[in-house]
Protein backbone atom coordinates (compact mmCIF):
# COMPACT_ATOMS: atom_id res chain seq x y z
CA UNK A 1 0.00 0.00 0.00
CA UNK A 2 1.17 3.26 -0.81
CA UNK A 3 1.47 5.89 1.65
CA UNK A 4 -1.23 7.94 0.59
CA UNK A 5 -3.87 4.77 0.81
CA UNK A 6 -2.82 4.23 4.28
CA UNK A 7 -2.54 8.10 5.78
CA UNK A 8 -6.37 8.41 4.87
CA UNK A 9 -8.25 10.76 7.15
CA UNK A 10 -9.46 7.53 9.08
CA UNK A 11 -5.82 6.89 10.68
CA UNK A 12 -5.35 10.36 11.19
CA UNK A 13 -8.50 11.18 12.81
CA UNK A 14 -7.87 8.34 15.10
CA UNK A 15 -4.28 8.98 15.83
CA UNK A 16 -5.07 12.30 16.54
CA UNK A 17 -8.32 12.15 18.28
CA UNK A 18 -8.25 8.92 20.39
CA UNK A 19 -11.24 7.33 21.41
CA UNK A 20 -11.63 5.63 24.78
CA UNK A 21 -7.83 6.92 25.61
CA UNK A 22 -7.05 6.01 29.29
CA UNK A 23 -7.12 4.04 32.09
CA UNK A 24 -9.71 2.71 33.98
CA UNK A 25 -10.18 2.28 37.86
CA UNK A 26 -10.81 -0.96 38.59
CA UNK A 27 -10.62 -3.12 35.14
CA UNK A 28 -11.16 -6.45 35.34
CA UNK A 29 -8.86 -7.22 32.46
CA UNK A 30 -5.44 -5.62 32.05
CA UNK A 31 -3.28 -6.39 29.46
CA UNK A 32 -0.09 -4.53 28.29
CA UNK A 33 2.93 -5.14 25.74
CA UNK A 34 5.07 -3.62 23.22
CA UNK A 35 6.55 -4.20 20.17
CA UNK A 36 10.73 -4.68 20.77
CA UNK A 37 11.50 -3.65 17.25
CA UNK A 38 9.91 -0.47 17.24
CA UNK A 39 9.27 0.25 20.92
CA UNK A 40 5.72 1.00 20.39
CA UNK A 41 3.43 0.41 23.32
CA UNK A 42 0.07 -0.35 24.52
CA UNK A 43 -2.02 -1.30 27.68
CA UNK A 44 -5.41 -2.23 27.74
CA UNK A 45 -8.21 -1.82 30.33
CA UNK A 46 -11.45 -4.09 30.08
CA UNK A 47 -14.43 -4.47 32.54
CA UNK A 48 -16.86 -6.47 31.78
CA UNK A 49 -20.27 -7.22 32.93
CA UNK A 50 -23.13 -9.43 32.82
CA UNK A 51 -21.04 -10.99 29.56
CA UNK A 52 -20.39 -7.83 27.95
CA UNK A 53 -17.68 -5.05 27.53
CA UNK A 54 -18.94 -2.79 29.93
CA UNK A 55 -16.17 -0.26 29.38
CA UNK A 56 -12.72 0.08 27.72
CA UNK A 57 -9.63 2.31 27.67
CA UNK A 58 -6.30 2.00 26.41
CA UNK A 59 -3.03 3.80 26.57
CA UNK A 60 0.05 3.73 24.53
CA UNK A 61 3.09 5.77 22.67
CA UNK A 62 3.45 4.78 18.68
CA UNK A 63 2.84 5.16 15.45
CA UNK A 64 -0.40 6.85 13.95
CA UNK A 65 -1.11 2.99 12.60
CA UNK A 66 -0.59 1.11 16.30
CA UNK A 67 -2.47 4.19 17.69
CA UNK A 68 -5.17 4.37 15.44
CA UNK A 69 -5.67 0.70 15.42
CA UNK A 70 -6.17 0.93 19.51
CA UNK A 71 -8.35 3.67 19.68
CA UNK A 72 -10.39 2.26 16.99
CA UNK A 73 -10.48 -1.59 18.49
CA UNK A 74 -11.77 -0.20 21.56
CA UNK A 75 -14.74 1.13 19.82
CA UNK A 76 -15.47 -2.32 18.10
CA UNK A 77 -15.50 -3.70 21.20
CA UNK A 78 -17.88 -1.21 23.54
CA UNK A 79 -20.68 -2.91 24.38
CA UNK A 80 -20.28 -6.01 23.04
CA UNK A 81 -21.10 -9.71 23.79
CA UNK A 82 -18.23 -10.81 25.57
CA UNK A 83 -18.27 -13.61 22.64
CA UNK A 84 -18.08 -11.81 19.67
CA UNK A 85 -15.33 -9.37 20.85
CA UNK A 86 -13.26 -13.05 20.95
CA UNK A 87 -14.21 -13.65 17.75
CA UNK A 88 -12.40 -10.31 16.25
CA UNK A 89 -9.98 -11.42 13.73
CA UNK A 90 -7.34 -9.11 12.05
CA UNK A 91 -9.48 -8.97 8.83
CA UNK A 92 -12.09 -6.96 10.95
CA UNK A 93 -9.33 -4.55 12.32
CA UNK A 94 -7.50 -4.19 8.49
CA UNK A 95 -10.75 -3.50 7.12
CA UNK A 96 -12.13 -1.20 9.67
CA UNK A 97 -8.47 0.82 9.16
CA UNK A 98 -8.82 0.62 4.89
CA UNK A 99 -5.49 -1.25 4.75
CA UNK A 100 -5.37 -4.13 2.72
CA UNK A 101 -1.71 -4.93 1.93
CA UNK A 102 0.34 -3.95 4.68
CA UNK A 103 3.81 -4.90 4.95
CA UNK A 104 5.14 -7.48 7.46
CA UNK A 105 6.82 -4.63 9.78
CA UNK A 106 3.79 -2.46 9.39
CA UNK A 107 1.03 -5.07 9.77
CA UNK A 108 2.97 -5.69 13.09
CA UNK A 109 2.24 -1.75 13.86
CA UNK A 110 -1.48 -2.58 13.02
CA UNK A 111 -2.32 -5.75 15.13
CA UNK A 112 -0.48 -4.93 18.37
CA UNK A 113 -3.68 -3.72 19.99
CA UNK A 114 -5.73 -6.98 18.59
CA UNK A 115 -2.49 -9.25 20.30
CA UNK A 116 -3.49 -7.29 23.42
CA UNK A 117 -6.80 -8.30 23.39
CA UNK A 118 -6.37 -11.65 22.71
CA UNK A 119 -3.76 -12.20 25.91
CA UNK A 120 -6.13 -10.05 27.58
CA UNK A 121 -9.03 -12.00 27.19
CA UNK A 122 -7.10 -15.35 27.47
CA UNK A 123 -5.40 -14.23 30.98
CA UNK A 124 -9.44 -13.55 32.11
CA UNK A 125 -10.62 -16.78 30.66
CA UNK A 126 -8.01 -18.80 32.42
CA UNK A 127 -7.77 -17.05 35.94
CA UNK A 128 -11.53 -14.85 36.24
CA UNK A 129 -13.60 -18.15 34.42
CA UNK A 130 -10.87 -21.17 35.04
CA UNK A 131 -11.80 -21.78 31.12
CA UNK A 132 -8.85 -23.68 29.61
CA UNK A 133 -10.53 -25.03 26.21
CA UNK A 134 -11.02 -21.40 24.46
CA UNK A 135 -7.95 -19.91 26.40
CA UNK A 136 -5.87 -22.07 24.34
CA UNK A 137 -8.21 -21.25 21.18
CA UNK A 138 -7.83 -17.71 22.14
CA UNK A 139 -3.79 -17.70 23.41
CA UNK A 140 -2.72 -19.46 19.97
CA UNK A 141 -4.71 -17.14 17.99
CA UNK A 142 -2.95 -14.34 19.57
CA UNK A 143 0.79 -15.66 19.23
CA UNK A 144 -0.44 -16.06 15.64
CA UNK A 145 -0.62 -12.20 15.17
CA UNK A 146 3.11 -11.29 15.11
CA UNK B 1 25.84 23.75 -4.05
CA UNK B 2 29.28 23.25 -2.89
CA UNK B 3 31.91 21.04 -3.85
CA UNK B 4 32.94 18.42 -1.46
CA UNK B 5 36.83 17.83 -0.36
CA UNK B 6 36.26 13.87 -1.62
CA UNK B 7 35.67 12.70 -5.36
CA UNK B 8 32.38 11.88 -4.34
CA UNK B 9 31.34 10.78 -8.08
CA UNK B 10 34.32 8.55 -8.28
CA UNK B 11 33.26 7.10 -4.91
CA UNK B 12 30.19 6.19 -5.38
CA UNK B 13 30.82 3.97 -8.72
CA UNK B 14 32.65 1.68 -5.97
CA UNK B 15 29.76 0.58 -4.28
CA UNK B 16 27.57 -1.08 -6.53
CA UNK B 17 24.28 -1.16 -4.17
CA UNK B 18 24.07 2.55 -4.65
CA UNK B 19 23.01 1.99 -8.57
CA UNK B 20 20.26 -0.36 -7.46
CA UNK B 21 16.35 1.42 -7.20
CA UNK B 22 14.41 0.56 -4.34
CA UNK B 23 10.49 0.68 -3.98
CA UNK B 24 9.84 0.21 -8.03
CA UNK B 25 11.83 3.22 -9.52
CA UNK B 26 13.72 5.11 -6.89
CA UNK B 27 17.23 5.55 -7.21
CA UNK B 28 18.56 4.39 -2.89
CA UNK B 29 19.45 7.16 -0.53
CA UNK B 30 21.41 5.85 1.72
CA UNK B 31 21.09 7.59 5.12
CA UNK B 32 21.24 4.74 7.73
CA UNK B 33 25.04 5.12 7.82
CA UNK B 34 24.96 5.52 11.63
CA UNK B 35 23.52 2.11 11.64
CA UNK B 36 25.86 0.26 9.29
CA UNK B 37 27.70 1.51 6.39
CA UNK B 38 27.56 0.38 3.00
CA UNK B 39 30.75 -1.87 1.30
CA UNK B 40 32.95 -1.10 -1.73
CA UNK B 41 33.75 -3.65 -4.67
CA UNK B 42 37.27 -3.93 -3.05
CA UNK B 43 35.95 -5.07 0.19
CA UNK B 44 33.66 -7.31 -1.39
CA UNK B 45 36.54 -8.43 -3.38
CA UNK B 46 38.80 -8.81 -0.44
CA UNK B 47 36.39 -11.01 0.77
CA UNK B 48 35.39 -12.92 -2.36
CA UNK B 49 38.83 -13.60 -2.39
CA UNK B 50 39.69 -15.10 0.10
CA UNK B 51 36.93 -17.58 -0.16
CA UNK B 52 38.08 -18.48 -3.83
CA UNK B 53 41.82 -18.61 -3.42
CA UNK B 54 42.61 -18.71 0.19
CA UNK B 55 39.84 -20.66 2.24
CA UNK B 56 41.72 -22.18 5.45
CA UNK B 57 41.70 -22.22 8.81
CA UNK B 58 44.95 -19.86 10.31
CA UNK B 59 47.42 -20.19 12.47
CA UNK B 60 47.99 -23.72 12.68
CA UNK B 61 48.44 -25.54 9.31
CA UNK B 62 51.59 -25.70 7.93
CA UNK B 63 50.54 -25.67 3.99
CA UNK B 64 51.06 -22.89 1.67
CA UNK B 65 47.26 -21.89 1.76
CA UNK B 66 46.66 -21.53 5.56
CA UNK B 67 50.22 -19.48 5.37
CA UNK B 68 48.96 -17.07 3.11
CA UNK B 69 45.42 -17.36 4.83
CA UNK B 70 46.79 -16.54 8.44
CA UNK B 71 49.44 -13.52 6.87
CA UNK B 72 46.41 -11.86 5.31
CA UNK B 73 44.90 -11.92 8.58
CA UNK B 74 47.42 -10.97 10.13
CA UNK B 75 48.07 -8.27 8.23
CA UNK B 76 45.09 -6.88 9.29
CA UNK B 77 46.09 -6.46 13.07
CA UNK B 78 48.84 -4.37 11.12
CA UNK B 79 46.60 -1.92 9.62
CA UNK B 80 44.62 -1.68 12.19
CA UNK B 81 46.78 -0.07 14.81
CA UNK B 82 48.81 1.59 12.45
CA UNK B 83 45.04 2.94 11.47
CA UNK B 84 44.21 4.24 15.04
CA UNK B 85 47.51 4.92 15.89
CA UNK B 86 49.14 1.59 18.22
CA UNK B 87 52.18 0.89 18.47
CA UNK B 88 52.06 -2.58 19.70
CA UNK B 89 50.40 -4.65 17.52
CA UNK B 90 49.53 -7.71 19.90
CA UNK B 91 47.29 -4.95 21.64
CA UNK B 92 44.41 -5.15 18.73
CA UNK B 93 41.89 -8.09 20.12
CA UNK B 94 39.85 -9.07 17.25
CA UNK B 95 36.30 -9.87 18.53
CA UNK B 96 32.69 -9.81 16.44
CA UNK B 97 32.20 -5.84 17.19
CA UNK B 98 31.88 -3.25 19.40
CA UNK B 99 29.78 -5.05 21.60
CA UNK B 100 31.82 -8.01 22.56
CA UNK B 101 34.12 -6.22 22.84
CA UNK B 102 32.87 -4.05 25.58
CA UNK B 103 31.25 -7.43 27.24
CA UNK B 104 34.94 -8.41 27.27
CA UNK B 105 36.09 -5.71 29.27
CA UNK B 106 32.75 -5.76 31.66
CA UNK B 107 33.65 -9.91 31.79
CA UNK B 108 37.37 -10.35 32.26
CA UNK B 109 38.59 -7.16 33.54
CA UNK B 110 35.18 -6.15 35.28
CA UNK B 111 34.90 -9.44 37.50
CA UNK B 112 38.65 -9.17 38.24
CA UNK B 113 38.83 -5.54 39.28
CA UNK B 114 35.26 -4.38 40.53
CA UNK B 115 33.91 -4.48 44.05
CA UNK B 116 30.87 -4.13 46.31
CA UNK B 117 30.36 -0.45 46.34
CA UNK B 118 32.61 0.60 43.74
CA UNK B 119 31.04 2.70 41.10
CA UNK B 120 30.92 2.64 37.19
CA UNK B 121 30.25 6.02 35.32
CA UNK B 122 28.48 5.90 31.94
CA UNK B 123 26.51 8.60 30.13
CA UNK B 124 23.04 9.57 29.54
CA UNK B 125 24.44 9.24 25.46
CA UNK B 126 25.45 5.49 25.54
CA UNK B 127 24.46 2.52 23.35
CA UNK B 128 22.93 -0.24 25.13
CA UNK B 129 25.79 -2.48 24.54
CA UNK B 130 27.84 0.49 26.82
CA UNK B 131 25.09 0.43 29.44
CA UNK B 132 23.89 -3.33 29.73
CA UNK B 133 26.95 -5.23 30.36
CA UNK B 134 28.11 -2.46 33.05
CA UNK B 135 24.45 -2.93 34.52
CA UNK B 136 24.88 -6.79 34.84
CA UNK B 137 28.53 -6.29 36.46
CA UNK B 138 27.43 -4.07 39.01
CA UNK B 139 24.53 -5.74 39.62
CA UNK B 140 26.58 -9.05 40.40
CA UNK B 141 29.22 -7.17 42.61
CA UNK B 142 26.84 -4.90 44.66
CA UNK B 143 28.52 -1.74 42.92
CA UNK B 144 26.93 0.87 41.36
CA UNK B 145 26.09 2.26 38.00
CA UNK B 146 25.90 6.26 37.95
CA UNK B 147 25.54 8.70 34.56
CA UNK B 148 27.08 11.74 33.59
CA UNK B 149 24.04 13.59 32.07
CA UNK B 150 23.49 15.74 29.31
CA UNK B 151 22.64 19.07 28.76
CA UNK B 152 19.94 20.99 26.56
CA UNK B 153 22.63 21.19 23.80
CA UNK B 154 22.75 17.04 24.02
CA UNK B 155 26.45 17.57 25.44
CA UNK B 156 27.92 15.90 28.92
CA UNK B 157 27.59 17.71 32.01
CA UNK B 158 31.18 16.79 32.73
CA UNK B 159 30.98 18.35 36.15
CA UNK B 160 29.30 15.71 37.60
CA UNK B 161 31.83 13.28 36.83
CA UNK B 162 34.01 15.39 39.34
CA UNK B 163 31.13 14.59 41.48
CA UNK B 164 31.11 10.77 41.17
CA UNK B 165 35.29 10.97 41.04
CA UNK B 166 35.59 12.57 44.35
CA UNK B 167 33.66 9.46 46.29
CA UNK B 168 37.43 7.36 45.99
CA UNK B 169 35.34 4.19 44.29
CA UNK B 170 34.93 4.97 41.00
CA UNK B 171 36.55 1.99 39.04
CA UNK B 172 35.62 2.82 35.34
CA UNK B 173 34.44 6.02 32.93
CA UNK B 174 33.17 4.79 29.91
CA UNK B 175 31.67 6.96 26.91
CA UNK B 176 31.18 6.85 23.29
CA UNK B 177 33.44 9.22 21.62
CA UNK B 178 30.40 9.89 19.37
CA UNK B 179 26.59 9.76 20.24
CA UNK B 180 25.18 7.14 18.03
CA UNK B 181 21.82 9.66 18.10
CA UNK B 182 22.96 13.42 18.74
CA UNK B 183 25.78 12.85 16.96
CA UNK B 184 27.69 14.53 19.62
CA UNK B 185 31.25 14.53 19.87
CA UNK B 186 32.47 13.91 23.45
CA UNK B 187 35.39 16.02 24.79
CA UNK B 188 37.14 12.59 25.40
CA UNK B 189 41.02 14.47 26.17
CA UNK B 190 38.88 16.42 29.12
CA UNK B 191 37.28 13.23 30.48
CA UNK B 192 40.35 11.51 30.24
CA UNK B 193 42.56 13.95 31.92
CA UNK B 194 40.14 13.89 34.88
CA UNK B 195 39.72 10.80 35.36
CA UNK B 196 43.81 10.31 35.11
CA UNK B 197 44.60 13.09 38.00
CA UNK B 198 41.78 10.06 39.94
CA UNK B 199 43.84 7.28 38.87
CA UNK B 200 40.67 5.92 37.76
CA UNK B 201 40.74 3.66 34.06
CA UNK B 202 38.51 5.25 31.07
CA UNK B 203 36.93 3.09 28.40
CA UNK B 204 36.09 4.29 24.78
CA UNK B 205 33.31 3.73 22.58
CA UNK B 206 34.40 4.32 19.13
CA UNK B 207 32.19 2.41 17.03
CA UNK B 208 30.57 5.97 15.59
CA UNK B 209 34.19 7.91 16.00
CA UNK B 210 36.57 5.93 14.17
CA UNK B 211 34.35 5.80 10.80
CA UNK B 212 33.91 9.47 11.07
CA UNK B 213 37.01 10.74 12.23
CA UNK B 214 40.82 10.75 12.70
CA UNK B 215 41.54 8.82 16.00
CA UNK B 216 44.75 8.93 17.89
CA UNK B 217 44.43 6.19 20.71
CA UNK B 218 48.79 6.47 21.46
CA UNK B 219 48.16 10.19 21.89
CA UNK B 220 44.51 10.22 23.84
CA UNK B 221 45.95 7.76 26.74
CA UNK B 222 42.62 6.16 27.64
CA UNK B 223 42.93 2.31 29.02
CA UNK B 224 40.82 0.80 26.49
CA UNK B 225 39.35 1.50 23.28
CA UNK B 226 36.44 -0.24 20.69
CA UNK B 227 34.80 0.03 17.31
CA UNK B 228 33.34 -2.03 14.52
CA UNK B 229 34.21 -2.85 11.29
CA UNK B 230 30.99 -2.65 9.98
CA UNK B 231 30.32 0.97 10.25
CA UNK B 232 33.27 1.79 8.40
CA UNK B 233 32.83 0.27 5.38
CA UNK B 234 34.03 -3.18 6.16
CA UNK B 235 32.07 -6.59 6.76
CA UNK B 236 30.01 -7.35 9.93
CA UNK B 237 31.13 -9.47 12.36
CA UNK B 238 34.38 -7.82 12.96
CA UNK B 239 35.71 -5.72 16.21
CA UNK B 240 38.40 -4.64 17.69
CA UNK B 241 39.36 -4.24 21.19
CA UNK B 242 42.53 -2.00 21.95
CA UNK B 243 43.60 -2.11 25.80
CA UNK B 244 47.31 -1.54 27.02
CA UNK B 245 49.83 -5.01 27.45
CA UNK B 246 49.57 -4.66 31.30
CA UNK B 247 46.05 -4.75 31.41
CA UNK B 248 45.63 -7.70 29.21
CA UNK B 249 48.11 -9.48 30.46
CA UNK B 250 46.36 -9.28 34.32
CA UNK B 251 42.90 -9.95 33.10
CA UNK B 252 41.74 -13.66 32.92
CA UNK B 253 40.69 -14.85 30.03
CA UNK B 254 37.15 -14.21 28.45
CA UNK B 255 36.20 -17.21 26.46
CA UNK B 256 38.21 -20.43 26.69
CA UNK B 257 38.81 -22.73 23.53
CA UNK B 258 40.99 -23.12 20.88
CA UNK B 259 43.96 -20.69 19.95
CA UNK B 260 44.12 -18.86 23.61
CA UNK B 261 45.95 -21.64 25.03
CA UNK B 262 49.46 -22.66 25.42
CA UNK B 263 49.30 -26.21 26.92
CA UNK B 264 46.01 -28.04 27.87
CA UNK B 265 46.05 -30.29 30.46
CA UNK B 266 43.33 -32.20 31.81
CA UNK B 267 42.96 -30.14 34.69
CA UNK B 268 45.06 -27.27 34.25
CA UNK B 269 45.50 -24.79 31.19
CA UNK B 270 48.16 -22.29 30.80
CA UNK B 271 47.03 -19.05 28.42
CA UNK B 272 48.41 -17.99 24.53
CA UNK B 273 50.56 -14.91 24.15
CA UNK B 274 48.83 -12.06 23.47
CA UNK B 275 46.42 -11.35 21.41
CA UNK B 276 46.07 -14.54 21.05
CA UNK B 277 44.75 -15.35 24.81
CA UNK B 278 41.64 -13.22 23.96
CA UNK B 279 40.79 -14.72 20.24
CA UNK B 280 39.36 -18.09 20.89
CA UNK B 281 38.08 -20.15 18.26
CA UNK B 282 38.25 -20.05 14.56
CA UNK B 283 37.58 -15.82 14.04
CA UNK B 284 35.97 -14.15 11.23
CA UNK B 285 38.45 -14.77 9.05
CA UNK B 286 37.06 -13.58 5.98
CA UNK B 287 35.59 -10.41 7.84
CA UNK B 288 39.10 -9.69 9.10
CA UNK B 289 40.61 -9.67 5.71
CA UNK B 290 37.92 -8.06 4.43
CA UNK B 291 38.34 -5.45 6.45
CA UNK B 292 42.00 -4.32 6.27
CA UNK B 293 40.78 -3.49 2.62
CA UNK B 294 38.28 -1.26 4.25
CA UNK B 295 40.99 0.40 6.35
CA UNK B 296 43.07 0.97 3.21
CA UNK B 297 40.09 2.78 0.99
CA UNK B 298 39.63 4.92 4.23
CA UNK B 299 43.44 5.58 4.34
CA UNK B 300 43.35 6.73 1.50
CA UNK B 301 40.77 9.19 1.37
CA UNK B 302 42.30 10.58 4.74
CA UNK B 303 40.41 10.60 7.44
CA UNK B 304 40.61 14.49 7.65
CA UNK B 305 38.63 14.90 4.58
CA UNK B 306 36.00 12.46 5.41
CA UNK B 307 35.39 14.16 8.26
CA UNK B 308 35.30 17.32 6.42
CA UNK B 309 33.32 16.44 3.85
CA UNK B 310 30.78 14.72 6.18
CA UNK B 311 30.85 18.04 8.27
CA UNK B 312 29.75 20.60 5.27
CA UNK B 313 27.12 17.94 3.75
CA UNK B 314 26.05 18.02 7.90
CA UNK B 315 25.52 21.59 7.70
CA UNK B 316 23.89 21.72 5.01
CA UNK B 317 21.51 19.25 6.00
CA UNK B 318 20.85 21.19 9.32
CA UNK B 319 20.32 24.35 7.11
CA UNK B 320 17.96 22.63 5.43
CA UNK B 321 15.69 20.56 8.10
CA UNK B 322 15.66 22.96 10.25
CA UNK B 323 14.13 25.22 7.11
CA UNK B 324 10.91 23.28 8.00
CA UNK B 325 8.45 24.37 10.12
CA UNK B 326 7.58 22.37 13.35
CA UNK B 327 10.69 20.09 13.20
CA UNK B 328 13.00 19.37 16.20
CA UNK B 329 15.99 19.12 16.00
CA UNK B 330 18.32 17.25 18.89
CA UNK B 331 22.27 17.93 19.37
CA UNK B 332 24.30 20.26 19.25
CA UNK B 333 24.23 23.23 16.62
CA UNK B 334 27.94 23.84 16.74
CA UNK B 335 29.48 21.71 13.50
CA UNK B 336 32.54 21.16 15.08
CA UNK B 337 31.00 19.56 17.79
CA UNK B 338 29.04 16.88 15.75
CA UNK B 339 29.45 13.86 13.19
CA UNK B 340 27.24 13.45 10.35
CA UNK B 341 24.03 12.24 12.25
CA UNK B 342 21.08 14.20 12.54
CA UNK B 343 18.17 13.09 15.35
CA UNK B 344 15.06 14.91 14.82
CA UNK B 345 10.80 14.48 15.38
CA UNK B 346 8.55 16.46 12.79
CA UNK B 347 5.05 18.02 14.57
CA UNK B 348 3.54 15.12 15.11
CA UNK B 349 3.97 12.72 12.98
CA UNK B 350 5.72 9.65 14.78
CA UNK B 351 9.33 8.49 13.63
CA UNK B 352 7.91 4.86 12.32
CA UNK B 353 5.26 6.90 10.37
CA UNK B 354 7.76 9.11 8.61
CA UNK B 355 10.51 6.71 7.82
CA UNK B 356 8.04 4.57 6.27
CA UNK B 357 7.03 7.18 3.97
CA UNK B 358 10.61 8.80 3.19
CA UNK B 359 11.37 5.21 2.18
CA UNK B 360 8.56 5.42 -0.37
CA UNK B 361 11.20 8.04 -1.69
CA UNK B 362 14.05 6.01 -1.90
CA UNK B 363 14.99 7.26 1.38
CA UNK B 364 16.42 5.36 4.43
CA UNK B 365 16.38 6.54 7.05
CA UNK B 366 16.08 5.03 10.79
CA UNK B 367 13.17 5.58 13.57
CA UNK B 368 13.19 4.19 16.65
CA UNK B 369 15.24 4.11 19.93
CA UNK B 370 18.67 3.38 18.34
CA UNK B 371 19.92 0.90 20.99
CA UNK B 372 19.52 3.96 23.27
CA UNK B 373 16.67 4.30 25.09
CA UNK B 374 18.01 5.87 28.21
CA UNK B 375 19.18 8.87 26.19
CA UNK B 376 15.23 8.80 24.68
CA UNK B 377 14.14 8.84 28.24
CA UNK B 378 15.98 12.54 29.51
CA UNK B 379 14.89 13.73 25.86
CA UNK B 380 11.46 12.59 27.08
CA UNK B 381 10.47 11.30 23.33
CA UNK B 382 9.91 7.21 22.65
CA UNK B 383 11.85 7.92 19.57
CA UNK B 384 13.04 9.94 17.21
CA UNK B 385 14.11 9.71 12.99
CA UNK B 386 17.73 9.95 12.23
CA UNK B 387 19.73 10.64 8.97
CA UNK B 388 23.34 9.83 9.38
CA UNK B 389 25.68 10.40 6.64
CA UNK B 390 29.23 8.92 4.66
CA UNK B 391 31.87 9.33 2.35
CA UNK B 392 29.03 8.64 -0.55
CA UNK B 393 26.31 11.07 0.62
CA UNK B 394 25.85 14.44 -1.27
CA UNK B 395 23.68 17.27 -1.47
CA UNK B 396 20.82 15.95 -3.78
CA UNK B 397 20.52 13.55 -1.88
CA UNK B 398 19.46 15.52 1.14
CA UNK B 399 17.32 17.46 -1.09
CA UNK B 400 15.94 13.84 -2.07
CA UNK B 401 15.04 13.75 1.77
CA UNK B 402 13.73 17.03 2.34
CA UNK B 403 11.12 16.69 -0.84
CA UNK B 404 10.31 13.40 1.06
CA UNK B 405 9.60 15.31 4.56
CA UNK B 406 7.52 17.44 1.94
CA UNK B 407 5.29 14.48 0.68
CA UNK B 408 5.42 13.50 4.77
CA UNK B 409 3.97 16.91 5.59
CA UNK B 410 0.86 17.00 3.01
CA UNK B 411 -0.04 13.25 3.79
CA UNK B 412 -0.57 14.53 7.29
CA UNK B 413 -1.58 17.55 6.58
CA UNK B 414 0.95 19.62 9.00
C1 LIG C 1 27.92 4.20 19.80
C2 LIG C 1 27.76 2.74 19.49
N1 LIG C 1 28.26 1.84 20.33
C3 LIG C 1 28.15 0.52 20.10
C4 LIG C 1 27.48 0.03 19.01
C5 LIG C 1 27.35 -1.45 18.83
O1 LIG C 1 28.11 -1.89 17.78
P1 LIG C 1 27.98 -3.38 17.23
O2 LIG C 1 26.53 -3.64 17.02
O3 LIG C 1 28.77 -3.35 15.98
O4 LIG C 1 28.57 -4.29 18.27
C6 LIG C 1 26.94 0.93 18.10
C7 LIG C 1 26.22 0.44 16.90
O5 LIG C 1 25.09 0.72 16.63
C8 LIG C 1 27.06 2.32 18.36
O6 LIG C 1 26.54 3.22 17.52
Amino acid sequence: MSSADIYREIILDYYRNPRNFGKLENPDIVKRDSNPLCGDELEMHINIKDNKVADVKYTGKGCAISQASASLLTEMMMGKDFDEVKKLSKEDILENLGLTELGPTRLKCALLSLKVLKYGIYSYLIEKLKDTSSADKIKKEASGLF
Amino acid sequence: MQASILNVEKIRKDFPILQRKVREDKPLVYLDNASTSQKPIQVIDAIRNYYLNQNSNIHRAVYALAEEATSSFEATRDKVAKFVNVKNREEIIFTRGTTEAINLVAYAWGRKNVEKDDIIVTTEYEHHSNIVPWQLLTKEKGAKLEYIGIDDNGELILDQLDKYLETGRVKLVTFSQMSNVLGTITDTNKIIAKCKKAGVKTLIDGAQSVPHMQVDIDNMGCDFFTFSAHKMLGPTGVGILWARKEILEEMPPFHGGGDMIREVHKYETTWNDLPYKFEAGTPNIAGVIGFATAIDYLSQLGMLSVREHESQLTKYALEQISKIDKMKIYGPTDISKRGGVISFNYADIHPHDLASIVDEDGVAIRSGHHCAQVLMERLDVAATSRASFYIYNTEQEVDVLIKALNHAKELFKI
